[in-house]
C-alpha cells in the first residue's frame, strides 16, 4: 500500500517563497508540509547574496524613496513586460515583508551616522548619513533603480533571511518533507488535489493529497549549459504543471543572463560589486561600459550590461581564454577591509574556484544564464490558471513582477512579498474550502508514474539521460542566448525537437534501485526538453526586442503588436506548446516609454484612454 | 603533465539487499581548475550512473557536499583536486543517517537540532506592520551576521569526538546558534532559559574542547570562541543557582 500524506497546503519547495507562504497559513490554523529535493536550508534562496529591494529610505542615498519609485523602477526595468498591479502591490508590501524579516531576527545591515566613501564608475565620492536615522535598516546600490534600496547581510543576504525564515517555519509547526520531489500533480482537469511524490531517500513514492497545492520550486535554469543556478533548478516545478495540459506557463522566453558569473565554473559574484563601484574593463584593461551607457555605466540594468558586454566581446576586445572570452571585473579598488566584509563572499569564491585574490587581481567574468522570469502563470493572486487550488510563487511563477526583466534585488524580496500575499490567498482559500480526493485520479496518477518508472527501468529505451541533456544544454547555449535571431531559433527548435524523441526512448544504465539519481534525471528529462521548447518556441514567435529578448532581426520594443504575455500551453501528444497571449498588464498605470538606457527603438502602442487607469 | 586521479569512493545502497558496504576505485584524468564537484559529476556521467552524493549551490554557500576528503571533513565542492595528492578517498560524514555513498541525511538531524534549542527570536512584542523597525546598531548587526554564516554543512559535527560518541550531543552547531541569539536583543530569553537548552551534557559542559570543529569549518566560524564564551556564561549561571538561596 503507497503511503499517503494529507495536509492542507502542500507546497513543493522550501526556499523563501514557498516557506513564507507555509508560515502564513500556518499562522491562520492550517497543516502546511513544504516538499524539498535537498534539506530547507540548501534551497538555493540561500545563495542570494546581494540584497532585497523595499522603499525604505533610510539611507542618504535612498532618501525621498517610497513605494511609488520602486513602482516605477520595476516597470521601467521590466521594459514594461510585467504586470503593473502585480508590481504595485508588490512595492507596497515589501518594505512591511523586509521589516517583519527584522522582527523574525535577520541581521539587516543598518544606518550609521556620519560621514563615509563610496564609489561610483570608479570615482570616490563621499555620503554623510544623518544621525536622525541611525541604527535603521540601510541599502546599497544596485543596478536599475534610482535609489539605494537594497536592504543587505553583507554578501549573505539570502543566506540570513532564509536561515530566519525556516526556523520560523519551526516555530510554527510547518513540516519540511526533505530530499522529497513531486513528479506529478495530481488533477481531475479542473481542481488540484495534491502530487504524486518520490523519496530521494529511499525511492518509493508517496502521495499527498492537499486542499492547496503551492509551486514554489524555484527556477529552471540548468536547462543552459552555462549557469549560475543551483544544481537542482532543473524545473520540476514546471514541468509538473506543464504536463497536466491545462495549466500553462507564461513568458518562457525571457530568460535573463547576469553579467558576472566567473569563468569558467559559473559562479555568480553578486551584482553588490558593481553596486558597490566595481568596474568592467576589457582586454586592454579599460572601462567601456560609459561608452555604451553614459548615464548608468556599469549599473545599467541587467540586460543591458550583459548584452554590452557581449558587444564588447564581438568587437575583439574581450579576453582571450581557454573557456572563451571573457572580460574583467575590478573591485580592487574598494580595498582590502571592504572586500573582506561587504564582499567577502566574492573574496571567498575567488580564493576558492578560481586561486585569485581580488584585493590585488581582476576577476574574469561573463554573462551567465541566471534567472527565469516565465514561469508557472498565475493571476495577481497566485493562482494558477487553469487548476483550481494549484497557486505558484516565486520564481517558478509568472505572477508577473518581472517582465522580461528582472531587477537586481527585486527577486529575493519577490519572494517575501509573494509568500505573503499568496499565502493570504491560500489561507482565504482554505477557509472556505471543501475538496473531494477522487480515489480514481489518485489511482490512475500514482499508476502512470510507476508505469514510467518500469519503463525506465526494464523498458527498451537506448539514449544515456546525461548525452541528452548535454545535447540539450548545448543547443539553448548556442542558438537561444543573448542575441537572438530567427534562423537560429529556428535551428534550435527542430533540433530540441529531435532530443524530446531521444528524451522520450531513455534507459537507465544502472539499476535505479533507491534513491538512484540517474533515475530522478531520467524521469525528468523529456520535461526538460519540453520547457527548452517553450523558451525556443516562444522566442521565436515573439518578433520583438524586449528586456532580455534580444532579437537581432527584430531590434525594436515593439509595443503595438507584443505587449503581451506569452501563454505556452502542452496538449497530450503534441511535440510543440501552443502559444497563447494575452495583454501584458490588465491595469495601466504607467503607459509605456523609454527606459533611459539601453537605447533601441520602440514601436509605440496606441493605448486607448479607457484602458489607462489613473 | 596530467594526473591519472586515483579516486576511492565508499559506496553503499542501504535500499539494495545485495549491496555492501565497500571502497570503490576510480580513475579520471585531472584537467585545469578541476574540483571535487566536476570530478564526481564525470565519475557518475562517464563511469556510474548509480553513484550517489549531493550538491546544490556548487559554490561553497549551501553546505550539501560535505564529506570527508582523505580523513578529513570538508566541502567538495571547494576542493580542488591540484591540493590533493592522488590518491583520494571520499567516505560520507559520520554522525548523520546514511542515504547511500556518499550521501547522508543532515536534514532531518539539523532540523531536530533547531527543534531543540528553538533557534527562533523569543519575544512578545507583535509585529506591527505601520510601525518603523526596531533600531539597532549596525557593529552589533555584523556581530549577529558573523555567527549567522553557519551553513549547517554538519562538518563540526562530524569532526567532533563526543558527537561521535554521543547521540544526542547539540555539537559546535547548536552552541554556535545559541551564542548568536544571546547576542541578539530581540531574543528575551535569559541565562535561565539558556541554560535549560545547552547547560548539560549534551550541550556545554559535553565539550571536550579538542578544537577540531573550528579546524574544519569551511566558512571560519569562531566556534571556540563561542564554546569558550558559553561556558564561562553557563558555569557561571551554576553557581548563581548555588548560591540563589542568598537572594
Amino acid at each position: 500500500m503507497i503511503e499517503t500524506v494529507m495536509t492542507d497546503l502542500l507546497c513543493i519547495g522550501a526556499g523563501l517563497a514557498g516557506e513564507r507562504a507555509a508560515v502564513e497559513a500556518a499562522r491562520h490554523g492550517f497543516k502546511a508540509i513544504c516538499l524539498s529535493i535537498v534539506p530547507a536550508r540548501r534551497s538555493h534562496s540561500s545563495a542570494a547574496q546581494g540584497g532585497m529591494q523595499a522603499a525604505l529610505g533610510n539611507c542618504v542615498k535612498g532618501e525621498g524613496d517610497s513605494p511609488d519609485i520602486h513602482f516605477e523602477d520595476t516597470v521601467k526595468g521590466s521594459d514594461w513586460g510585467c504586470d503593473q498591479e502585480v508590481a504595485r502591490m508588490f512595492a507596497e508590501t515589501a518594505p512591511v515583508a523586509i521589516r517583519q524579516m527584522a522582527y523574525w531576527g535577520v541581521p539587516w545591515n543598518r544606518v550609521v551616522a556620519g560621514k563615509s566613501y563610496y564609489y561610483k564608475g570608479g570615482q570616490k565620492l563621499e555620503k554623510e548619513e544623518k544621525k536622525e536615522k541611525e541604527g535603521l535598516i540601510t541599502a546599497r546600490d544596485f543596478g536599475g533603480t534610482a535609489k539605494w534600496r537594497a536592504c543587505y547581510c553583507s554578501d549573505g543576504t539570502g543566506h540570513a533571511v532564509l536561515y530566519t525564515l525556516d526556523s520560523v517555519a519551526v516555530q510554527h509547526g510547518v513540516e519540511v518533507h526533505d530530499r522529497s520531489e513531486a513528479i506529478a500533480l495530481i488533477h481531475d482537469g479542473e481542481n488540484c488535489i495534491g502530487a504524486v511524490v518520490r523519496c530521494l531517500k529511499t525511492g518509493k513514492l508517496r502521495v499527498y493529497l492537499a486542499k492547496a497545492t503551492l509551486i514554489a520550486s524555484g527556477g529552471f535554469g540548468r536547462i543552459y549549459r552555462a549557469s549560475t543556478n543551483a544544481v537542482i533548478n532543473e524545473g520540476g516545478g514546471h514541468i509538473i504543471a506543464l504536463d497536466t495540459g491545462v495549466v500553462p506557463l507564461g513568458n518562457m522566453e525571457a530568460i535573463q543572463f547576469h553579467p558576472t558569473g566567473i569563468v569558467p565554473t559559473d559562479i555568480l559574484v553578486t551584482e553588490g560589486c558593481r553596486g558597490d563601484g566595481g568596474t568592467l574593463l576589457d582586454v586592454n584593461e579599460e572601462r567601456f561600459m560609459h561608452i555604451y551607457e553614459p548615464e548608468k555605466a556599469e549599473l545599467a540594468s541587467r540586460d543591458v550590461v550583459s548584452r554590452r558586454m557581449t558587444e564588447h566581446i564581438r568587437k575583439g576586445l574581450g579576453v582571450k581564454s581557454p573557456y572563451g572570452d571573457h572580460l574583467w571585473l575590478d573591485i580592487r579598488h574598494l580595498g582590502e577591509k571592504h572586500i573582506k566584509t561587504k564582499l567577502r563572499e566574492v573574496y571567498d569564491i575567488c580564493k576558492s574556484f578560481l586561486g585569485i585574490d581580488p584585493v590585488h587581481q581582476l576577476i574574469p567574468v561573463r554573462p551567465t544564464q541566471h534567472y527565469c522570469m516565465g514561469g508557472v502563470r498565475t493571476n495577481k493572486y497566485g493562482e494558477a490558471y487553469g487548476l483550481k487550488g494549484l497557486f505558484s510563487a516565486g520564481e517558478a511563477a509568472c505572477w508577473d513582477l518581472h517582465g522580461f526583466n528582472r531587477l537586481g534585488g527585486n527577486s529575493l524580496s519577490e519572494t517575501v512579498v509573494a509568500g505573503m500575499i499568496v499565502g493570504k490567498r491560500i489561507a482565504g482559500f482554505l477557509q472556505g474550502c471543501e475538496v473531494n480526493f477522487n480515489s480514481r485520479v489518485i489511482k490512475d496518477s500514482v499508476a502512470r508514474q510507476e508505469e514510467r518508472i518500469n519503463n525506465l527501468i526494464s523498458g527498451s529505451g537506448k539514449e544515456n539521460v546525461y548525452k541528452v541533456r548535454n545535447a540539450m544544454q548545448d543547443i539553448l547555449m548556442d542558438y537561444v542566448g543573448i542575441f537572438r535571431n530567427g534562423s537560429d531559433l529556428q535551428k534550435a527548435v527542430h533540433m530540441l525537437q529531435e532530443v524530446y524523441e531521444r528524451a522520450r526512448n531513455i534507459g537507465l544504465r544502472s539499476d535505479g534501485i533507491g534513491a538512484n539519481p540517474e533515475l530522478s534525471l531520467a524521469l525528468k528529462m523529456p520535461g526538460m526538453v519540453k520547457l527548452a521548447l517553450c523558451v525556443a518556441y516562444g522566442a521565436l514567435e515573439r518578433k520583438e526586442s524586449r528586456g532580455s529578448h534580444a532579437r537581432e532581426d527584430y531590434p525594436a520594443r515593439n509595443d503595438r503588436d507584443w505587449w503581451v504575455r506569452t501563454l505556452a500551453y502542452w496538449e497530450d501528444g503534441a511535440t510543440l506548446p501552443t502559444l497563447k497571449y494575452e495583454p501584458a498588464t490588465k491595469v495601466v498605470e504607467m503607459p509605456p516609454g523609454e527606459r533611459g538606457y539601453g537605447g533601441g527603438k520602440i514601436i509605440p502602442a496606441e493605448i486607448k484612454q479607457g484602458e489607462i487607469e489613473e | 603533465m596530467v594526473r591519472m586521479l586515483n579516486i576511492n569512493i565508499f559506496r553503499y545502497n542501504p535500499e539494495n539487499p545485495d549491496s555492501k558496504p565497500h571502497m570503490q576505485a576510480y580513475y579520471l584524468d585531472e584537467t585545469d581548475n578541476m574540483t571535487l564537484f566536476i570530478a564526481l559529476n564525470r565519475i557518475r556521467e562517464e563511469q556510474d550512473p548509480s553513484l550517489q552524493f549531493d550538491f546544490c549551490c556548487r559554490a561553497a554557500i549551501c553546505g550539501a557536499c560535505a564529506m570527508i576528503i582523505n580523513g578529513r571533513p570538508g566541502l567538495a565542492c571547494h576542493t580542488k583536486t591540484k591540493d590533493l595528492p592522488d590518491q583520494i578517498n571520499l567516505m560520507p560524514l559520520p554522525g548523520f543517517k546514511m542515504i547511500g555513498d556518499l550521501s547522508v541525511d543532515t536534514g532531518t538531524w539539523f532540523r531536530s537540532m533547531n527543534e531543540r534549542i528553538e533557534s527562533w527570536v523569543h519575544t512578545d512584542k507583535e509585529f506591527d506592520p505601520e510601525a518603523e523597525e526596531e533600531r539597532m546598531d549596525n557593529a552589533l548587526a555584523e556581530q549577529v551576521y558573523e555567527l549567522d554564516r553557519c551553513i549547517e554543512c554538519g562538518c563540526c559535527v562530524a569532526a567532533c569526538a563526543t558527537a561521535q560518541m554521543r547521540e544526542d550531543f547539540l555539537g559546535a552547531v547548536a552552541l554556535n546558534r545559541i551564542a548568536r541569539f544571546i547576542l541578539d536583543p530581540r531574543d528575551k530569553r535569559t541565562d535561565k532559559d539558556y541554560f535549560e537548552v545547552i547547560g548539560t551534557d549534551q550541550g556545554i559542559f559535553g565539550c571536550m574542547g579538542l578544537l577540531a570543529c573550528e579546524d574544519v569549518c569551511p566558512k571560519k566560524l569562531p566556534l571556540q570562541d563561542q564554546l569558550g564564551y558559553l561556558r564561562r556564561k553557563m558555569g557561571l549561571s551554576v553557581v548563581k543557582k548555588f548560591f540563589s538561596w542568598k537572594k
